[in-house]
This record gives structure tokens, C-alpha cells and sequence, in this order.
């Protein structure tokens, strides 16, 4: 296990982090937002393609960069930070990870150079109900085809690919193949997100059955919890420099124990998320024995973390923190469902205990 | 270093360790009773043992990263890792328990002279002398440096008057490190670290028991007791910067309390509480908790080894020892309390035959566990440092 970054990660880390702050900063999604464009932007995805971040996982001869798991989640946290609105997380780790997993060679060579260039976005079509249950799928499969529907398909509304889950196979969708449709969605957190229904949609499947399933899931948790980790940093970092400014009763609001208890207490949860998220992705990149524990264990402490920041965040901010025009509403609301998606706490503590036999 | 020499030094210590160690100390320990202090009286519970802390001291790892002429073992931050590790993977049990080891030590070689180094060193590595801390007092707990115990310039002595509270194992040490007032027109500039043989006359000790039936620490009491000069640390009226760093190595100890218990929480849920239809507990909600305790568990340990890391890179994480105090005190108390609730009323035993070692040591370690929040800082105390310290955040800005 290693938690320092070596060169290149430094490297690809200042640069997420600068261009996040400049392209991208928590002002690009509330435009996306107030001009009714919840979670279209293509240019976005242009700059971040150019950047090569779409293809942080796949490697040099597909026209990637093959900079692993570690790496994409240097850049996944950068664009939490500032609430990015992309499909960076679906299309460069779900997407190219289902593919490099379980895809054939020729389905390779068709998707990955295409995600590499930005050209492809890919969606992650689990869940069928309110909640993540992944194993309670009713997807019907005959003769090469899909029926069945998909609920809050997170960058489902511009995929041009669906990975889809069925009860024990993961299947490749074409967004324009006949029997796919979808009703896009205006979401809380202006991130978009689709409703999909397959009606005799063909599909192929990919190799690795099951277990494939997990791996991708697991693989969808600790990206997300490294995109949470930077939203919970980014709250963080913003509810600390207002506790120094604020004043009130002729002193700065930080000065208060009441208040200063919590902010430790937030400090320390997220150096332990910190933690949790490296070692789940670096056992990715080392092919560890261990991956699905470290996943859930990243992505239930990342939601766990969050939730508590995101709600401090407000609260500390008082009055303020409650209105539209300051940021801390839109961290709140995409908190909530970056806690919820691929699992929430509760589910990956379950899931946690299970995977250690009790 | 590189990776081939410390590969090297992996396969030479593990070399040494397997002739070394004996076989009886590569299992955790029994009960409290086994721990090694050492010190002047200190007992042996096995000859294995006193052979094994023998070995250790003499090759220096009883204090691995000290200098070799002070009694260490000279090696590197990356070499005692890998010592540890080896450690780590025969189980072995620590040589040596010592305050003089964990706090003292450290401090020494960062501020004491050629000649205090030199003199108290070597006997902290071979557990010769046994060390106590005279710092809390019975005005003077969280407020640390509002301290009283007076201490006067005799010309060729100091001369100490007053009394020392919370002594842990103050009736068994032979020496204290003791904070004493030298000027009282100043607050913390006028503290001062001094050593003190607990053998002197004036020096008295009375146990006071705890909650868990044990009774590991003393008040202190100091009656026109004459020290030598030579026996302050540092400059007269610095000793709070000292005072300090020393609370960083003891809090950085304490956070690594309860790591290695004896019985696992889950095994006795598995045992009390039994199994459902899908193999799982069968009691839902207190799998949850324990679920999401042992997560805590792995996210503490994951950065504790992060943080090590990072320290070898070169960065500074001192500051973060209260963070970890507060988190690893947490911790250990709330393992303490899901093993009582999961052992239901196996726990609720205090002695006899009527329950198995393993059951009493569940309500003493529980009792004891109580401890963790409020040694070496309490939780509320050190959440000051951490938000002052490490955030910034003060009262004007
Ligand atoms: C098992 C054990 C072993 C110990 N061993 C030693 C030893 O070997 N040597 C030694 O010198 N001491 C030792 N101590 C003493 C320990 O350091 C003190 O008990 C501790 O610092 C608290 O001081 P106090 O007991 O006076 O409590 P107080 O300071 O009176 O605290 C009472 C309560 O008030 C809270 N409080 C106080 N100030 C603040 C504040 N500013 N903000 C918020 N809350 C506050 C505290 O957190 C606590 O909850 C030991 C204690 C224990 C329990």
C-alpha cells in the first residue's frame, strides 16, 4: 500500500486542480443550471478530453493515457471540489474499466479509443427502483435482446453508451439502438441524470458474469467517493475561512468552542476518508485481494463524511448558507446524491460486514 | 535507503528475530500482569521474558531510532518499520513497556544535555529504570500550566515543594519527570522540567483506586525534597515548550491503546447472540454498529499508516497527534462498549470462578476504557489544539 503520490500523479493532480478552479468552477454549474441546461455541457467534456482525462484508465494503445486508479481520482477529487458537471465519473471510470475488464478484443478496439478522445460518453444503468440494489435486477434477457427499465441512470440523459446490469451479466446498450429510450431528468443537484426503458434492445453482453457486476460497482463506488472526498474538502476549506472572517458578539464566529469541536471533528473525518479513498483506489491499481471491502469502506465513509460537512456547511454559514445565491445549497444537493448513487452508507456497511463473514 | 537494502535488513532481522525471540513471546499477552515494565523492582512474569527484553536491549531495539551510544539501535524511520513489521508478523510481544521508552526518551534527546542524555538513556533502552510523569495536579488538570508545585533555587540544589496528582504508577517508578513552578509572577514562562529520584526523601506516594478495580496511579507528594542541579532539562522557566512536545509523543502512544485485544467483538456476538437463517448475526442492528465500528477501525488504521508515510516523505504531522488522540481514544471506547453489549450479561461479572478470563478482562478493559478521553489531555482539550493549531481558528483574528 502507498499513499504518497509519485511525479506524475503530482503533476496530474496540480493540473486537475488549476483547471477546475478555472474552467470549471462552482459558477459554470449554476449557469448550466439557470440556463435550463441541467447537466449538458458538452464543452466541458471537450476541454476535460483534451486534457486527457477521459482516458486516464486506458492504456497507450487504445489512445489513452493508462494513468490507473489513483490518477483518475486525483482528477475525479479536483472536479469535486468544483462541482464539475461532467460525466468524467461514469465514462472514464465506469465506463473504461467495464471495458477493459470484460470487454473482447474487438469491443475494445470499437469503445475505448472513442472514450479515450471524449467522443463516447458512457452511462451505468443499475438500479431499477429508489434504491441501489443491484442485485435484485429483473432485466430480461432473450436472443441477444434487453427488456426492462432503469431508474436515475446518472449521466444517462447524454450517454451514447449504456453499460447496462442485469441479474448476473453486465450488456452493452447503444444510446440509438432501436427499443432504448429514455426521459431525461431535471435533478436537485443539476447534474441530470435519465430514466431508461429497454424494449427488446440489443445488447452484448460482456465476460466476467457476476463477478464482473461487483468489480464494476466497485470500481463506480470508490471513484465516487474520491469525486465526494473533494466536495467535502472543497466544504470544508470554504466553512473554515468564513469561521475566521464572521463576526459576531465583537469576535470571529471560529473563536466559539461550540463551533471550533465541530470543525475538528469534520477535519478529522475527512483526513480518515482521506485515507479510506487512496487505499481503495490504490488497490485497484495493484489488483489487491481486498478491493471490494476497501470500496465500500471508501464509499460509505466518504458518504458518511459528506453528509455531516455538507450539513455544517450550511449551518455554520447561518442565514447566508440558506440562500440560492451562495454556493453551499448547491454542495448540499449534490451531496445527497453522490451519498445515495452506486450505495449508500448503509448499504456498503452492509455490505462490509458481509464481506467479513458476519 | 534503497529497497535492496532494506530488503537486506528485512531478512536480518527476521534472521535474528527466529533465533531470538522465544516462543512463548509470540503470543499476546495473557493478562496485564505479563506486561514488562522493568525498573529497579521491576518483576519478570517469565524467565522467557526477562530473557527476551535482555536480547532486545542489547541489540538496541528496545529503542529502535535512538542513537546507538544512548542504547538504541540506530536505525532509520524506514528500518524500524521494517523491524515493526517483522515484529508484527511473529506476533511478538512488546520487550519493554516504559514511559521512559514512549515520552521521556524523545524529549531527552531533543532538549537534555551530553550529560542527562548520556546518564538516563541507556537505562530507559535495558528497562533499568522505571519513569512516572509528575505533571497533573489537583488544581491543574486541562489548565496544565496553572501548575503549583513549587520549586526553589537552593544555590546548590532545587529545592521542590507540593503535590502531583494522577501519577500513573507513581508507588512503582524509580524516577519522575515533574513540571515545577520557578516563577510565579508568570503564567507559562515560568514552568521549568525537572527529574526527580523518587528515592529522595520528602517524596511519597499513595495509590488511588479506579473504577476498574485496579489502581494504576498515585497522588504524589513532594515535601522539601532536594534535587541537584544538573536535574533540569532544558533552560530554568522553559520547561512548557517541553512540557509540550512531550504531551505529543504521550498522546500519539495513547491513540494506539486496545489494537490488540485479546477477543474479537464479532466472536462473542457470534457466541452470545448467535446466527440467523442467512448465516449473518442475527441481531441487525447491533451488526450495523459493529460493522461500522470495525470500518472506523480500518479508516483509523489506514491513516495512521498514511500519516507515517508522510512523515517519512518529510512532512511535518506532529500537530496531528491530538487529532489522533481524540480519534483512537473514541475508538477504543466505543470497541470497549460493543464488547459489552455484545457479551450482554457474561460482562457483568467482577471476579470469582462464575467467569472465564477472557469475559472479566471484557468489564475491567471496559472501565479502564473511560480513561482513554481524559489521560494525556482530555478529548474536549486536545479538540482545542486541533482547531487552534491545526485550523487556525482563535478567538480574534
Ligand atoms: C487513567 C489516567 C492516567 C493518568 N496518568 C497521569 C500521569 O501519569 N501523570 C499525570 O500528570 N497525569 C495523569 N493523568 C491526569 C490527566 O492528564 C488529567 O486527568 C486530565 O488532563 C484532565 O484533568 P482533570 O482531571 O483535572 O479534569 P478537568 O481539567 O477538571 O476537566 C473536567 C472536565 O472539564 C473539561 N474541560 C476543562 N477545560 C476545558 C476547556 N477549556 N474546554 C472544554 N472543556 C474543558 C474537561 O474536558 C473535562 O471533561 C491521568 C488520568 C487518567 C484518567
Amino acid at each position: 500500500m502507498t499513499f504518497t503520490l509519485n511525479e506524475e500523479q503530482t503533476l496530474l493532480r496540480d493540473a486537475a486542480r488549476d483547471f477546475c478552479r478555472e474552467q470549471a468552477p462552482v459558477a459554470r454549474l449554476r449557469k448550466l443550471r439557470d440556463d435550463k441546461k441541467n447537466g449538458v455541457d458538452p464543452e466541458l467534456w471537450r476541454e476535460m478530453a483534451t486534457m486527457g482525462w477521459a482516458g486516464i484508465l486506458v492504456p497507450d494503445e487504445y489512445g489513452g493515457a493508462g494513468l490507473g486508479y489513483v490518477g483518475l481520482g486525483l482528477v475525479l477529487e479536483a472536479a469535486g471540489r468544483t462541482l464539475a458537471a461532467s460525466p468524467l465519473h461514469s465514462t472514464a471510470m465506469v465506463g473504461a474499466s467495464a471495458l477493459l475488464l470484460g470487454g473482447s478484443d474487438a469491443q475494445k478496439a470499437e469503445w475505448l479509443p472513442k472514450i479515450a478522445s471524449g467522443e463516447c460518453v458512457v452511462a451505468f444503468a443499475v438500479d431499477e427502483g429508489a434504491h441501489h440494489a443491484p442485485k435484485r435486477s429483473l432485466l430480461k434477457i432473450a436472443g441477444g435482446k434487453i427488456s426492462g427499465s432503469k431508474k436515475y441512470v446518472a449521466d444517462g440523459h447524454i450517454a451514447d453508451l449504456f453499460i447496462v446490469a442485469g441479474p448476473k451479466d453486465l450488456y452493452l446498450v447503444r444510446a440509438n439502438a432501436s427499443g432504448v429510450s429514455r426521459q431525461a431528468l431535471i435533478t436537485v443537484d443539476s447534474r441530470g441524470a435519465a430514466d431508461m426503458t429497454f424494449d427488446d434492445a440489443p445488447a452484448e453482453a460482456l465476460a466476467g458474469g457476476a463477478e464482473l457486476v461487483e468489480r464494476v460497482l466497485d470500481r463506480a463506488a470508490a471513484g465516487l467517493a474520491a469525486e465526494m472526498l473533494g466536495q467535502a474538502q472543497e466544504a470544508f476549506e470554504i466553512t473554515g475561512e468564513y469561521l475566521k472572517t464572521r463576526k459576531q458578539f465583537g469576535q470571529v464566529i471560529g473563536g466559539f468552542q461550540a463551533l471550533q469541536h465541530r470543525a475538528a471533528k469534520m477535519f478529522t473525518e475527512i483526513e480518515l476518508t482521506r485515507s479510506c479513498v487512496l487505499a481503495a483506489l490504490d488497490a485497484l491499481d495493484r489488483g489487491a485481494g481486498d478491493v471490494a471491502a476497501l470500496a465500500s469502506l471508501a464509499k460509505a465513509r466518504a458518504g458518511d463524511t459528506l453528509h455531516l460537512v455538507s450539513n455544517e456547511f450550511v449551518q455554520m454559514h447561518g442565514g447566508i448558507g440558506m440562500t440560492d445565491e451562495h454556493d453551499a445549497g448547491l454542495y448540499l444537493k449534490r451531496a445527497r446524491v453522490a451519498e445515495a448513487l452506486y450505495g449508500s452508507a448503509s448499504y456498503h456497511r452492509d455490505r462490509y460486514a458481509r464481506l467479513l463473514g458476519f | 535507503m534503497s529497497d535492496a537494502s532494506l530488503e537486506a535488513f528485512r531478512a536480518e532481522a527476521r534472521a535474528w528475530l527466529d533465533e531470538n525471540c522465544p516462543q512463548s513471546m509470540r503470543t499476546p499477552f495473557g493478562s496485564e500482569d505479563e506486561i514488562v515494565w522493568g525498573g529497579r523492582n521491576g518483576k519478570f512474569f517469565s524467565a522467557d521474558a526477562k530473557l527476551w527484553l535482555a536480547r532486545m536491549a542489547e541489540r538496541g531495539w528496545t529503542a529502535p531510532i535512538w542513537p546507538k551510544q544512548y542504547g538504541g539501535g540506530g536505525l532509520s524511520n524506514s528500518e524500524n518499520a521494517v523491524l515493526q513489521s517483522e515484529l508484527k508478523r511473529i506476533n511478538a510481544r512488546p520487550a519493554l513497556y516504559s514511559f521512559g521508552l514512549w515520552m521521556l526518551g524523545p524529549v531527552l534527546l531533543e532538549y537534555a544535555n551530553e550529560e542527562q542524555k548520556k546518564e538516563h538513556l541507556p537505562k530507559i533502552a535495558r528497562g533499568e529504570i522505571r519513569w512516572c510523569q509528575g505533571y497533573s495536579e489537583p488544581g491543574a488538570g486541562s489548565d496544565l500550566a496553572g501548575l503549583q508545585t513549587k520549586c526553589e533555587d537552593k544555590g546548590d540544589h532545587w529545592l521542590i515543594n507540593g503535590q502531583k496528582v494522577w501519577t500513573s504508577y507513581a508507588n512503582y517508578a524509580d524516577w519522575c519527570f515533574c513540571l515545577v513552578r520557578t516563577d510565579t509572577s508568570v503564567k507559562h514562562e515560568g514552568i521549568s522540567f525537572v527529574l526527580i529520584d523518587m528515592t529522595t526523601k520528602g517524596v511519597e506516594t499513595r495509590p488511588i483506586k479506579l473504577i476498574s478495580g485496579a489502581s494504576p496511579f498515585c497522588e504524589t507528594f513532594f515535601t522539601d525534597v532536594k534535587i541537584p542541579k544538573e536535574n533540569m532539562v532544558g533552560r530554568l522557566n522553559g520547561g512548557w515548550e517541553i512540557a509540550k512536545r512531550l504531551l505529543q509523543y504521550e498522546r500519539t502512544n495513547i491513540s494506539g491503546f486496545g489494537s490488540g485485544a485479546r477477543v474479537d467483538v464479532v466472536d462473542i456476538a457470534r457466541d452470545t447472540i448467535g446466527l440467523g437463517d442467512d448465516g449473518r448475526l442475527a441481531d441487525g442492528d447491533l451488526r450495523a454498529r459493529i460493522a461500522q465500528h470495525k470500518m472506523a477501525e480500518r479508516a483509523y488504521a489506514l491513516t495512521t499508516q498514511r500519516a507515517q508515510e508522510e512523515a517519512k516523505a518529510g512532512q511535518n504531522v506532529s500537530h496531528m497527534a491530538s487529532m489522533f488522540k481524540v480519534a483512537g481514544a473514541r475508538l477504543n471506547i466505543e470497541r470497549c462498549e460493543l464488547m459489552v453489549e455484545a457479551a450482554g450479561s457474561r460482562a457483568f461479572g467482577w471476579s470469582g470462578d462464575g467467569f472465564d478470563r477472557d469475559e472479566l478482562a471484557v468489564t475491567r478493559g471496559w472501565l479502564r476504557s473511560k480513561g482513554n478521553s481524559i489521560e494525556g489531555g482530555t478529548t474536549e482539550v486536545n479538540l482545542n489544539v486541533v482547531a487552534k493549531r491545526v485550523l487556525g481558528l482563535r478567538d480574534t483574528q
